[in-house]
């Protein structure tokens, strides 16, 4: 049962970061290619956790806290190049 | 027990797919920046902490000992998500909206990013570079 609903979540994310990548190519301005860039990473991470679980193992777990922690700062100093023109000033 | 463990993981997984499929069908699908803002930082967030939760009852009840440490990146996620979106909102505000399209703050100072320079103010400027 489990291997049925981790397929599905596994096609579901997958979908997703297609919808992501395809807004990232397209999108109407430089907001909205950092908001796709953000929610790419938050699925990245999802797509981490469902291998680990499909896996049995726990080792993909640093990958995703990493994914996490550096997806906030890249998307916080873009931010802060658009409101600033600078990131460190 | 196994198996009530097997249903609400399967359960959380399908939810949770769900939701992250409809944040990100929401990035693509809205009308204009600021409803766009609102699909991914809300459904995908809950979406990804779904399969964290999933994934924590899994390694509990299949893998040996209590495993918690995947609350850590929920935890984590759940606290950004809303400074990611703050930061968002912000920035296309500074780039597309024009004082007169904000609402009055009620303070003597205006939005931030977005105060004009008052003749005579002594409050710190940035330096020019």
């Amino acid at each position: 049962m489990i291997a049925y609903a981790l397929y599905f979540a596994f096609a579901c994310f997958g979908l997703a970061l297609l919808f992501n990548l395809w807004h990232l190519a397209r999108a109407p301005g430089v907001n909205d290619r950092v908001l796709a860039l953000d929610t790419m990473v938050i699925n990245a991470i999802a797509l981490l956790i469902l291998y680990g679980v499909a896996e049995g193992t726990a080792v993909y777990f640093e990958a995703s806290m990493l994914f996490a922690m550096v997806g906030f700062v890249s998307t916080v100093a873009y931010c802060k190049f658009m409101l600033r023109g600078d990131i460190i000033e | 027990m196994t198996l009530i463990a097997e249903i609400i993981i399967s359960a959380m997984l399908v939810i949770s797919g769900v939701f992250g499929l409809v944040g990100s069908f929401g990035l693509v699908k809205l009308p204009d920046p600021m409803t766009r803002l609102h699909a991914p930082t809300k459904a995908t967030t809950l979406g990804v902490g779904g399969v964290l939760i999933a994934s924590m009852i899994y390694f509990t009840a299949f893998g040996g000992g209590f495993s918690f440490h995947e609350l850590m990146i929920t935890i984590f996620l759940f606290i950004t998500a809303p400074i990611v979106a703050h930061f968002l909102a912000k920035a296309w505000l500074h780039r597309n909206a024009t004082p007169a399209d904000l609402p009055p703050t009620g303070r003597p100072k205006g939005w931030a990013g977005q105060e004009s320079v008052v003749e005579g103010d002594k409050s710190p400027q940035r330096p020019q570079a």
